[in-house]
């Protein structure tokens, strides 16, 4: 399994590694993938690149969007945003801790599903917004995200 | 002949369930045995109708919306690939006077094309400013674009033509086109709109950007935020090239133009031009000194435009139409249209493109509706984070960068973020605060520690503690910050800060004649 995923990471490295800039391109990779940056994968990536490990560190940790830890089999994010706050998300984020009975960064005791905070999704005519991993959902109420943590669980 | 029916792609339409629409539609037809053909459109931008459905009639295109799945059958029953009358009929789209009383220059397409399909931008006038730039010098090219009056839409209202202008003349054997697709305004989505609903012409107005002053290579930092967007980007990208606007010899023309969408990783300091060219060469988004500024040393230390999504995708119709066409929209030293973002606690959010000049109030009650919730507007954010809060006695300023200046106030990338009566100031000023503290890239002390005390003074505020003493600090901090940061995360935090204190003292618990000093 591991052996598997440092494959997989050499993978990943060795189809970018020559881009101009290649780091992001290599973490998204990796993460798009492995659905986190393992540090173990720290090394290779500063070799390949020819940085240091304290660099690649520095870059991973930098960026909101890259993980060093597994999460959730559903990342459940809620706009935390002035468009979304007009329109209730404060409540909606307390309604969404206590339901799942975790706080931000925090994964359900059944690992089904993190919750995490960000920070504009762009859908600010549909407030508020949340998404499950990549898809937005807009205009959510406390009834329409019980169903949605209800279908992530389903599908965990 | 089959009939069309287009349904939306544009992720806010997707968030009200428009692929499940899409989904209906096609089994319906199937199911009737009707010869559709759907087409996944971009968004008109009025979010309140969607998934607004259209259908092509021999009168134009006719609107539903806003259409769930359980509607389909009876669009059917109604005969709604005939213009069929249902309870959810808008009429002839091109009809809707939400619609017809905006002007829509860099938004012309969006929402009527297939975003993906370049035959259907090329029958829509797409590519004819690239065709005329060709025959155009480069310096001919960059006085179209300095004539037409176009500032930066991405927050400061540099003049493109000028920052153009210094990177055409800059000597260097590789010089870069990047486009900051980065996108991280709350109440802002226009870049998104256009990168899902016209993709083409955001690579058209590169295109035009990289022979204006030399460049062969252009970047698109977009947001990983935006998923969509990157996929269709990627999609139009791959069809320029094989159809020859992109690549090594562009329509046969000699120049070259490569194209690379690159992801950024959720912060939001990488909108900062500077922060974002570090971003893209691998490093940690930290803001750099100016100068040099990027048009001199930006990416890889050569000569960089970095403009924002609108600027870019406002270039190909300047071309098109020549600078002067372009110019005679507007107001004062705000020349042409804004794409203006409608959001948070309106009834009707949307996409309102006017040229500059418009009212804040004439958005928010003409277009907006008035608020969502019924209660009266109490307060607007405009500019993203960093814009100020404005009070009910400040929503007769028109859309001008220098009218909002006047006022201490910034138009920003064009969002505007109403809120109601229900709204809590000190709350919004401590959030941004909060905001700062979480996305400072922590070059300067002012940003990095400012902001976190900022919170910590304001949570003393909003408990009652000492308060004019605190509030005194509060203006301090800001102060501080206003004058000693490097960049504008940081220096601007102070506008929502302040205006939020100035305009609604009462939210912290002081009373206007106190303020008024
Ligand atoms: C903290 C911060 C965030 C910014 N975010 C963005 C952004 O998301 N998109 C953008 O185009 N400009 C953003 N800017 C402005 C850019 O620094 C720069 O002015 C702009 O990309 C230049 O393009 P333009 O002249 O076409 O507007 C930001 C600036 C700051 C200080
Ligand atoms: S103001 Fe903040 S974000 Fe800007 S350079 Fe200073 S620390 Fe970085």
């Amino acid at each position: 399994m591991l052996d598997d995923q440092q494959v997989r990471i050499d993978g990943h490295i060795n189809a970018l590694r020559t881009l101009p800039g290649a780091l992001l391109p290599i973490l998204h990779a990796i993460q798009d993938d492995l659905g986190y940056v393992p540090e173990s994968s720290y090394p290779t990536i500063a070799h390949a690149l020819n940085l240091s490990i304290a660099e690649v560190h520095g870059v991973v940790t930098f960026y909101h969007h890259f993980r060093t830890q597994p999460v959730g089999k559903h990342i459940l994010h809620i706009c935390r945003a002035e468009s979304c706050k007009a329109m209730g998300a404060d409540a909606l984020e307390a309604y969404a801790k206590k339901t799942l009975g975790i706080d931000y960064h925090q994964t359900t005791a059944d690992g089904a599903i993190t919750l995490e905070p960000i920070y504009c999704l762009g859908n600010c005519a549909c407030s508020p917004s949340i998404a499950v991993d990549e898809r937005v959902l807009g205009r959510v109420d406390e009834k329409r995200l019980n169903q949605i943590i209800a279908k992530a669980r389903e599908a965990a | 002949m089959s009939i069309k029916v287009y349904v939306p792609r544009d992720s806010s339409a997707l968030s009200l369930g428009a692929h499940d629409v899409a989904a209906a539609i096609s089994a319906e037809a199937q199911a009737r045995q009707q010869d559709i053909q759907l087409i996944r459109n971009g968004s008109r931008g009025m979010f309140w109708l969607e998934p607004m459905v259209e259908v092509e009639t021999a009168q134009g295109r006719v609107a539903y919306g806003p259409v769930t799945p359980d509607d389909v059958a009876s669009l059917f029953e109604a005969d709604f690939l005939h213009g069929g009358k249902h309870p959810l009929s808008l009429g002839l789209t091109a009809e809707i006077a939400w619609l017809k009383k905006q002007e829509r220059l860099t938004f012309a397409r969006v929402g009527i094309t297939d975003p993906v399909s370049l035959d259907d931008y090329i029958a829509h006038d797409g590519y004819r400013g690239l065709h005329n730039a060709l025959k155009l010098s480069a310096a001919e090219i960059v006085k179209q674009v300095t004539d037409s009056g176009l500032r930066g839409r991405g927050g400061a209202a540099f003049p493109t033509g000028i920052k153009w202008n210094t990177v055409l003349n800059a000597p260097a054997e590789q010089k870069y086109i990047v486009c900051n697709a980065d996108e991280g305004d709350s109440g802002t989505y226009s870049d998104r709109m256009i990168m899902e609903g016209d993709p083409y012409v955001l690579i058209e107005g590169m295109t035009i950007a990289g022979l204006a002053v030399g460049a062969t290579q252009g970047y698109i930092y977009l947001r990983s935020e935006y998923p969509d967007a990157l996929h269709i980007l990627n999609e139009a990208i791959d069809h320029a090239y094989h159809a020859g606007y992109l690549g090594e010899n562009i329509l046969g023309s000699g120049h070259r133009f490569d194209l690379e969408v690159r992801r950024a990783a959720g912060a939001y300091v990488c909108g900062e031009e500077t922060s974002l060219l570090e971003s893209l060469e691998g490093k940690r988004g930290l803001v750099r000194f100016k100068p040099p500024l990027p048009a001199i040393e930006g990416l890889f230390g050569k000569p960089t435009v970095v403009n924002n999504v609108i600027s870019l995708a406002t270039v190909p119709i300047i071309l098109d139409k020549g600078g002067e066409f372009y110019r005679d929209f507007g107001m004062g030293r705000s020349r042409g249209t804004l794409p203006i973002q409608l959001a948070g606690n309106l009834k009707q959010c949307g996409l309102v493109e006017k040229a500059f000049g418009i009212t804040l109030r004439e958005l928010l009650e003409d277009f907006g509706g008035g608020s969502a919730s019924g209660k009266p507007i109490r307060a607007v954010q405009v500019g993203g984070p960093l814009g100020a809060y404005l009070p009910e006695s400040q929503f007769d300023t028109p859309m001008d960068y220098e009218k909002f200046s006047e006022i201490w106030a910034v138009l920003g990338h064009g969002g505007v973020v109403a809120f109601d009566t229900s709204v809590d100031m000190a709350k919004m000023a401590r959030y941004a605060f909060e905001f700062c503290a979480i996305e400072s890239c922590g070059k300067c002390t002012p940003c990095r520690i400012g902001s976190t005390r900022g919170m910590e003074v304001m949570d003393k505020v909003m408990s009652g503690q000492n308060k004019d003493e605190n509030i005194a600090l509060v203006r301090d901090l800001s102060d501080t910050m206003l004058n000693g940061s490097l960049c504008a995360l940081g220096g601007m935090t102070p506008f929502p800060v302040l205006s939020a204190i100035n305009h609604f003292p009462e939210d912290f618990g002081l009373d206007k004649a106190q303020v008024a000093k």
